[in-house]
Formats: C-alpha cells, sequence, structure tokens
C-alpha cells in the first residue's frame, strides 16, 4: 500500500522543496483521482475503457482507491477485437469479478460476422475498433468515456485535453478545443455528445511502470519475458496465432521475448527481453532508446497523422 | 534489449522526484521550437524513433537539416503551416525533477492558449531574440504571467550567438525586462543568456559567454522550489463527492472528497462549511484509503467529520478561523478564451471549485492592452483573447478567495449555458500585484542570476 513520506525526510537529503512537496507520483496520482472524482460528481453514465493493457490497469486502480472504501461508481467497457492475447482476457474476467464490476463488451467479431465490417487485407483489426467503440456509446449512452491515453504517447495525443468533447459521432476536432484552465474540468455536453476523459495525461511510461511497482500492481504476464512463438513482419515480432499469421515465407521461432503495449495481436509486436521482474522492467524501458509505440505498434506507422486521423474519427 | 542501463536517467529515477510544471512563451521567431526541441534532445528525452520520424519528415520537405520544430507541431495544420495553434504537453526527465511542459504558441490571437498553459505553470520561460531585446509581445507574455501570477519567470534572452556573446547585450536587456516585471509585481525573474541553436546554457553550461557565472536553462528548471510555505495559506477543501459505501463493512462511513486547493489540514481542526456556515471538527482523514494525521495541498483526500451535517459537492471545507466571506458579487480580471464576445447582460455559468451556479456579466468596466498596459473604460464586450475587468452577480454566494491568495479558489471559468463553451478565465481581485516597497539598495542589483 501507499506511503506517503513526506519528501526531505525520505532518501533524498538536500532536496530544495521542503516537507509539503509531493513526490511527482503522488502529484499525477492526486491530479488522476481528482479527475476521477469530478467525473463522478458530473455525469450521469461514466464507463471506464478497459483493454486489459497495463494503462488501463492502472486506471481502475486510481478509481478503486479514488472511492474506498465504496465500490467504483463506474462500469468497464472492453473492445474486444477478437484478435486478444487470452492472458488478456483471463486477467479481464478475473478482475471484473473480484472487484464485482460489471462489464460491456463491444465485440470487433460480430461486426464482421453481420457483414457491417470487413476486415483488411493486412490483417489488422485495430482500426475496425472505432465503430463499435462508438455504437456502443450511443447505444448504451454513455456521457463519459475514461481513455487511458497518455499525452506522451504520440504526437497527436500531446494536444489532447484532459476531458474532450466528442460530437454525436464521437468525432475530435483538434482546432475546436475547449481551453482548459487550472484544474477546472468543463464537462457540459449535449445530449448524444460525450466526453473522453483522460486521467492519465500527464504520465508517462515510467510513471506508470514505477507506480505499477511502487503499488504492487498485478498484470497480465505477457507484460514479462517469457517463450512464445512469433514470427517477424514489418520489423516487428508478432505472436503466431489462428487471427491470420504467419502467411507464407514468414517463420515462426521460439524467443523470450515481452509486451510494452497490449493491444490487437495482429498490430503489436513483442520485444525481446529478459525482464522478468518489475524492477528489470523499469531498467529496461529506462534504458530504451525506442518509445512505446515506436516499439512496438504498427497502425501508427500508417502515416505520418495516423494517431490524428483515427482521432478525429472517434478512436480513443 | 539490454537490461544494462545505458541512461544517465536510469538509476536515481527509480526514486521519488519532483514535478515541475512550467510553460514557455516567446514570438514566432524567438527560436523557441528550437529551445524546447533543445531541452528535449540534450536531456535525452527524444528517442530514436522519435527523430527518425523528424528527419524523414524533414527529408521529404527537402529540408537539410532535421527540423526539431516537428517534434512539437502534432497536427495535420501545424505541420502545413509551419506554425504552432495550440498548447501542447510535453514531458521530459533529468535525475532530479519530473518535467510538464506546457508548450504555447506565440502569435498575438492565440493569447487564450498562453493563458491556458499558464494557469497551470509553476514558472513561465519567456524568450527574446537578443539583437531586438524587448519588444511588445515580451511585454505581453511578462504580463499574463503578472496577472496569472507565476511564481517563477524565466528571460530566457536567445540568439546570443548572433550578438557576439557580449554581456552589455545580455545586461542591458536583462534590466529593462526585470524592471517592467518587478512594476507588474512578477516575484522572482531569471535572465540567462542562451543560444538554443548552438546549445549555450540551455543543457550545458557555455564556452562563450565566461562572464555569466549563473544555472543553465536546464539547472534553474531542476532546483527552482515548487512548494509553498503553507503556514501562510488559508487551507482550503472544494467538496468533490460524497462516499458513503453502505456496505455492512462500512455502514456509516460518510466521507468527504476532495483535492485540497490551498494549505494543510489535520484531525482535530475545527472546520466550516461554506456556503452554509455550519461548524464542526475534522475527526479523520483518508489518504486514498490509509488514514493519516495530517493533509495538505494538492493532495486528494477524503474527510471524516465529527458531527452529521449537510455537506455535498459544491461545498467549500475550511478552518473555523480562516473562512472566506462569502459574496454574489464578484469582481474580477477575466480572459475571454470563446470566439463570440462576451457583453454586459450575458447569462452563464460560473464554475467556481467544484460548485457551478447561475451567473449575469453586470458591467465590463475596462478592457487592457497588454502592450502598454493601459486601460480602455467601458468597452461594451471582451472579443476572443481581450483581457478586461468584469463585474459579475452570482445567483448563489459562493466563498471565493482573492487569486492572489489561491490560485485554486481565487480562479473560475465561465461557461455558455446552451452549447457548454468555456467563455472565459477569470481571477478573483486585484490583477497586478502593488510593486514591492523598495529595497536596500545593496540588495538591488537590477536582476537575479
Amino acid at each position: 500500500m501507499t506511503t506517503v513520506a513526506r519528501t526531505g525526510e525520505g532518501t533524498t537529503p538536500g532536496r530544495p522543496d521542503g516537507p509539503y512537496a509531493l513526490s511527482h507520483l503522488d502529484a499525477l496520482e492526486s491530479e488522476a483521482v481528482h479527475i476521477f472524482r469530478e467525473v463522478a460528481g458530473e455525469f450521469e453514465r461514466p464507463v471506464i475503457l478497459f483493454s486489459g493493457g497495463k494503462d488501463s490497469i492502472v486506471m481502475l486502480h486510481l478509481a478503486l482507491k479514488a472511492f474506498a472504501p465504496a465500490a467504483v461508481p463506474f462500469s468497464l467497457l472492453h473492445v474486444d477485437t477478437g484478435h486478444n492475447f487470452p492472458e488478456v482476457l483471463e486477467y479481464r474476467d478475473r478482475v471484473v469479478a473480484t472487484h464485482g464490476l460489471r462489464l460491456h463488451v463491444a465485440s470487433v467479431q460480430d461486426y464482421i460476422d453481420r457483414g457491417v465490417l470487413r476486415e483488411r487485407p493486412d490483417g489488422t483489426r485495430n482500426p475496425l475498433q472505432t465503430l463499435p467503440l462508438t455504437e456502443k456509446i450511443q447505444s448504451e449512452r454513455f456521457d463519459a468515456v475514461f481513455g487511458g491515453g497518455r499525452r506522451d504517447e504520440e504526437k497527436a495525443r500531446a494536444k489532447e485535453r484532459v476531458f474532450s468533447l466528442r460530437d454525436e459521432f464521437s468525432q475530435w476536432d483538434p482546432r475546436r478545443q475547449r481551453p482548459e484552465l487550472w484544474n477546472l474540468y468543463n464537462g457540459r455536453h449535449a445530449p448524444g455528445e460525450h466526453v473522453r476523459v483522460f486521467p492519465l495525461s500527464n504520465w508517462t511510461e515510467l510513471d506508470v511502470w514505477q507506480y505499477i511497482a511502487r503499488e504492487g500492481i498485478d498484470l497480465p504476464q505477457i507484460y514479462f519475458a517469457h517463450e512464445r512463438e512469433v514470427f517477424r513482419r514489418g520489423g516487428m515480432w508478432l505472436t503466431a496465432g489462428e487471427w491470420g499469421g504467419p502467411r507464407d515465407s514468414e517463420v515462426v521461432e521460439k524467443r523470450q521475448v515481452r509486451y510494452r503495449t497490449v493491444g490487437d495481436m495482429s498490430c503489436t509486436g513483442a520485444v525481446d527481453s529478459d525482464a522478468t521482474t518489475l524492477d528489470a522492467v523499469i531498467t529496461e524501458i529506462a534504458a530504451s532508446r525506442l518509445t512505446e509505440r515506436g516499439a512496438t505498434r504498427a497502425d501508427d506507422k500508417l502515416s505520418e497523422a495516423a494517431m490524428e486521423d483515427r482521432k478525429r474519427e472517434g478512436y480513443f | 534489449m539490454s537490461t544494462t542501463p545505458t541512461s544517465t536517467l536510469t538509476t536515481e529515477a527509480l526514486s521519488d522526484t519532483t514535478l515541475l510544471r512550467f510553460a514557455t512563451a516567446g514570438s514566432v521567431d524567438d527560436g523557441k521550437s528550437t529551445l524546447v526541441g533543445r531541452l528535449l534532445h540534450d536531456s535525452k528525452s527524444v528517442l530514436t524513433d522519435q527523430l527518425e520520424a523528424v528527419e524523414r519528415a524533414s527529408a521529404s520537405r527537402g529540408q537539410e537539416a532535421p527540423d526539431l520544430a516537428l517534434l512539437t507541431d502534432g497536427l495535420r495544420a501545424e505541420r502545413e503551416q509551419g506554425i504552432t495553434i495550440d498548447v501542447a504537453y510535453r514531458y521530459f526527465a533529468t535525475p532530479r525533477r519530473r518535467f510538464i511542459l506546457a508548450d504555447t504558441p506565440g502569435h498575438v490571437q492565440y493569447t487564450r492558449n498562453m493563458v491556458t498553459g499558464a494557469s497551470t505553470a509553476e514558472l513561465t520561460v519567456i524568450l527574446v531574440d537578443a539583437r531586438n531585446g524587448v519588444v511588445e509581445q515580451t511585454r505581453r507574455h511578462a504580463a499574463i504571467a503578472a496577472l496569472l501570477r507565476v511564481p517563477h519567470v524565466v528571460l530566457a534572452v536567445n540568439k546570443m550567438d548572433l550578438a557576439g556573446y557580449e554581456e552589455s547585450v545580455f545586461a542591458a536587456i536583462a534590466e529593462e525586462f526585470t524592471a517592467y516585471a518587478t512594476e507588474l509585481g512578477v516575484p522572482d525573474v531569471t535572465a540567462i543568456p542562451i543560444s538554443a541553436l548552438e546549445g549555450d546554457n540551455v543543457v550545458e553550461p557555455s564556452a562563450h559567454m565566461d562572464w555569466y557565472g549563473g544555472p543553465t536553462v536546464l539547472e534553474h528548471l531542476e532546483t527552482v522550489p515548487v512548494s509553498h510555505d503553507l503556514a501562510h495559506c488559508h487551507a482550503r477543501l472544494p467538496v468533490q463527492y460524497v462516499i458513503r459505501p453502505q456496505s455492512a463493512e462500512h455502514p456509516d462511513y460518510r466521507g468527504y472528497a476532495g483535492q485540497i486547493a490551498a494549505g494543510s489540514f489535520r484531525v482535530g481542526d475545527p472546520v466550516t462549511v461554506l456556503p452554509s456556515g455550519r461548524t464542526t471538527t475534522i475527526s479523520g482523514i483518508d489518504l486514498l484509503g490509509t488514514p493519516v494525521d495530517e493533509a495538505w495541498t494538492t493532495q486528494s483526500v477524503t474527510l471524516l467529520l465529527t458531527d452529521d451535517i449537510d455537506v455535498s459537492r459544491g461545498d467549500l471545507i475550511v478552518p473555523s478561523k480562516d473562512a472566506p466571506a462569502t459574496t454574489q458579487d464578484i469582481e474580477a480580471t477575466v480572459c475571454h478564451v470563446a470566439d463570440a464576445p462576451l457583453t454586459v447582460g450575458h447569462r452563464v455559468l460560473l464554475k467556481h471549485g467544484t460548485r457551478t451556479v447561475k451567473a449575469i456579466v453586470k458591467d465590463i468596466p475596462s478592457r487592457l492592452t497588454l502592450a502598454d498596459l493601459s486601460l480602455h473604460p467601458h468597452p461594451e464586450q471582451l472579443a476572443a483573447n481581450d483581457i478586461g475587468r468584469v463585474k459579475i452577480r452570482t445567483a448563489e454566494p459562493l466563498p471565493v478567495d482573492a487569486y492572489a491568495d489561491s490560485r485554486r479558489t481565487g480562479s473560475f471559468i465561465l461557461i455558455d449555458p446552451s452549447d457548454g463553451t468555456t467563455l472565459t478565465a477569470g481571477m478573483v481581485g486585484e490583477s497586478f500585484a502593488a510593486p514591492e516597497s523598495v529595497k536596500d539598495a545593496a540588495d538591488d542589483d537590477g536582476w537575479d542570476f
């Protein structure tokens, strides 16, 4: 559990900030909790986007702390691409059961089966998530949708507000964003519109990992080094599986790898690693010269503005 | 991937450091993007794939050298036009501190974005071109920093390489700026001569300016104090949410959750709930699930009170001995941030802390011209990016502090009730701090290295 020592009394003597300074993790945690509570206070039907990835796991952890000893007043929404890592689905279901949460699922496979969406030639299902997500938001009338997006991930995300208004088509218009002043978040919206809320806006990948270590948060095992059957495509190690890999000339091999992000299997790459513990993962990330998305996400390499374009359409 | 740390950041970054939020301001050609690029690059915060993406994009535009501005201009429209149109937030770290940089555009028409960036900043870096010195835009930036009461201002005199690295050039600019900023009531100005392009005094000390004995920009950012003397702060807790588990384990738990906006609270403190004015004492403080004896700004906490009195979202919990007056008539300095103008008679919503109330704009006594700080009386309306004095009548009494005393409980936003647009950023009370009383001559050396 958290120990909040006054800095200056801790392990870093001579720091100039005095007894009431917060450590960076405490400051980020406090800000995120404030954001969760603002949404609970101002919205009717909030939901947390939960992928089973580390950012959404940290979001849920923060929400649990924000309302303790009461229950989290939000349900969860998973956009299931149909190409999920089995360990992640198992983790999702376990967490939902442990905390007595309600889980909504929007299924990409359903849309493909119904002929509403068509499989892309490259097999990537990440861009296909947008329609099931936005239709679910409309049909369930969610008015606030928490996402684990961080501004450090990508240059279009660096422009994102903490409270981000989306129109009835869930579209993001970066030129028409509300200025966000002090910590006075504006959640006003018309019927049919909703607000995307990003409590981890100001966190970096390293902050997330340090926080996971400090809080002792349990993660799916794919974040830690393990032996796995992978093959090379587009400069990344992808997991072999029924989703559509490997193809003709691609060769499967067993490697010691881990994941830095968790998404659709078809576009989330693994990195070679022997980091089997949190400490080792943190050391590895601090030393890495590649960004999280640069290392492991194929969908952001489609064009210079791939993320901006998907966000405009309603992607989170 | 090697598990041996290769970056200087690694080992110490694992311990808790502090967080500094700062903003940059500068005109279009003052080299702001280059400074930001240099800070990110030289502090090793730009990773290989990001740099490769910039190199690729620069080459495809026919540019010879990588354009570091592409690191920070994230939107299609920005890259097309080669300008920054909106605030972007950047993150970097050194072994001593984590930084959140609000990278704000320099164009006059984006004053509102500078206000946005400065509202959460503990420090503002204002750039000037050493060849041009203090210009109108510099005064505008300094005035906004003063209005927003940003505690620390850094004057970065850039392009010293184009001014022969001359001490006299720097000294004249620093002196003129510091005099102006002091008049505005900026409490702390640090002037640093730099060349963002050549890297002088940004991260590494300059070999060209041995007459300068002060810190580099990064050193200063790493060491400027970020906490306040809480003894002089009024304690304030805006109630965000009432936590009532109503479970078998916690049948009677009733906690008032919020982020402490200012000062500190202790168990046993007599407190008053505003606007009702009911009093009680703090019986417990939960810091995200852990009981503590004392909590302070900006911790998110849950207060437990001795008496079962009516408290709900929007209320403000304060020490009984230090309660602000409540009022329905607010005088404030505002920056209008919406495209449609703000006019006398405008019916709006006012969000202060966690409370949103109906309000009406009763009067707009003056509009401020930032360039020379002159007042234009009774302008009738404030257009986008205008700064002015406003009188507002609220439908319910609000416990507001002067912005000079508390940036959190002295600030508010106005919202359009019809479509939810954020209209205006407001700061209660006097706009600029009174100039400091004359200091001892020995202590008044013009600027602060």
